[in-house]
């Protein structure tokens, strides 16, 4: 029979972790109406400009002379896969699907014969992956520091990833991160940037021709770097509006399993002190019976 | 009452300002343009400065440090960065100055073409001048 004091030091254990969870909880739910405020206030720039810069790349992505980050090197032997996860745990299963499917599709470019590199964004998943394709790491973008996303974070990080463009590492890059969809369902996505992957403008005739100023050459070059720095930004915000929404629902969770647990070992509490009681009643009437 | 265009002014991080509007004074990379109701539709990318909006509740003046314009049937501007010019203060463009700067450092590191660069840093500091902060 379980010790009464061991099951009322359980009980008091597995309360406080309640209330732990429940406060991380109610602090995810804050960040979370935060996170997602963030990305709604940055739709409106990603949308127009995905709009032009998919315009203006229609109208000159035939062209030889179309900007590398456009048209791409020509070659798709190396990859570079950006895995963007969050810093910290706790957060349900967010860290380790991302993580998942970064290396699913390393693991079939490998097979492929493909040359594969990876950078890494946020402490989590680099070390979820690390085991695997350590020795493919080429970088790690620490974000610990970040409380809010903001733009010159992107900016950083698509600044080391073009840097790199140009050094001519890589033919190919790939960010990986969590699409927010609602608090219970997240979708790890994977996305190219280089080269731009734009879904074609409809062409419905309706498009307007615009003069360009300078011209659509100079314009598309100086919007490309710019165009990765926004998917990195958007990808940044989503994922961080994915990590609270997957935090609350894990600690909501953790929060109602420990609600089940306490009920669960105050009926043993209870039942163990009723056994305890009518043990002793039981020796004190048979000791007066034996009288 | 004067015509007026839908304009809207957005940067990464959030919505500054949207709206109709009689015209709106663009710092484009060619030169400044002024671009009001029926225009003809037109890409262009900016330069550091500023943006002066004309509506029907007087003049807002915003600073922006680059991106792009669309002109087409309402502006929209899409600033890399846009503040409001009373936000602008010494420490805040010095900031923006310094950082021109170091881009500039880089790129002389790197024996790029130090003229964008340069130029980013004359831009800047020409927006100090115009708006009454000095920046040395």
């Amino acid at each position: 029979m379980p010790n009464l004091k061991d099951l009322k030091t359980r009980i008091e254990s597995v309360k406080s972790t309640r209330k732990i969870t429940k406060a991380m909880q109610m602090v995810a739910a804050a960040k979370l109406r935060r996170a997602q405020d963030a990305a709604e206030q940055a739709r409106p720039y990603t949308e127009r400009f995905n709009a032009v810069l998919g315009a203006l790349a229609a109208s000159v992505g035939g062209s030889d002379s179309a900007p590398k980050l456009l048209s791409g090197t020509g070659s798709d032997q190396t990859h570079l896969l950006v895995v963007m996860t969050a810093e910290r745990g706790l957060c349900g299963g967010f860290n380790s699907n991302i993580a998942k499917l970064a290396r699913i599709k390393a693991a079939e470019l490998i097979a492929a014969g493909k040359t594969v590199k990876i950078l890494t964004v946020g402490k989590k998943g680099r070390d979820a992956i690390k085991r695997d394709f350590g020795d493919h790491f080429v970088g790690h973008v620490d974000m610990s520091e970040v409380k809010n996303v903001a733009y010159s974070d992107a900016q950083g990080v698509a600044k080391d990833v073009l840097e790199r463009f140009d050094a001519g590492e890589f033919d190919v890059a790939t960010i990986f991160y969590s699409k927010f969809v609602n608090v219970v369902s997240q979708i790890p996505t994977a996305q190219q940037i280089i080269p731009a992957d734009f879904d074609a403008p409809e062409e419905d005739g309706a498009t307007t021709l615009y003069d360009y100023e300078p011209d659509e050459e100079a314009i598309l070059a100086d919007l490309l770097p710019r165009g990765v720095a926004t998917q990195i930004f958007s990808a940044l915000l989503e994922n961080g509006a994915s990590e609270q929404g997957a935090r609350m629902s894990a600690m909501d969770n953790a929060t109602r399993n420990a609600g089940d647990m306490i009920d669960r070992l105050t009926i043993e509490f209870n039942r163990s002190r009723q056994a305890v009681i009518t043990n002793e009643l039981i020796e004190i009437i048979s000791g007066a019976e034996a009288l | 009452m004067a015509e007026t265009m839908q304009f809207d002014l957005v940067s990464p991080e959030r919505s500054l300002m949207s709206g109709s509007v009689t015209s709106v004074q663009i710092p484009g990379a060619d030169g400044d343009m002024t671009a009001m109701p029926n225009h003809a539709p037109v890409i262009t990318t900016l330069r550091p400065g500023i943006l002066k909006v004309e509506g029907e509740s007087g003049t807002t003046e915003y600073v922006v440090t680059g991106g792009f314009a669309e002109l087409g049937e309402g502006l929209s501007v899409l600033a890399e960065r846009a503040l409001p010019k009373a936000d602008v203060t010494t420490e805040v463009l010095t900031g923006l100055v310094d950082e021109a700067k170091a881009a500039l450092e880089t790129v002389k590191a790197n024996n790029g073409a130090v003229d964008d660069a340069a130029k980013l840093v004359a831009d800047m500091i020409a927006v100090g001048n115009e708006i009454g902060v000095s920046v040395s």
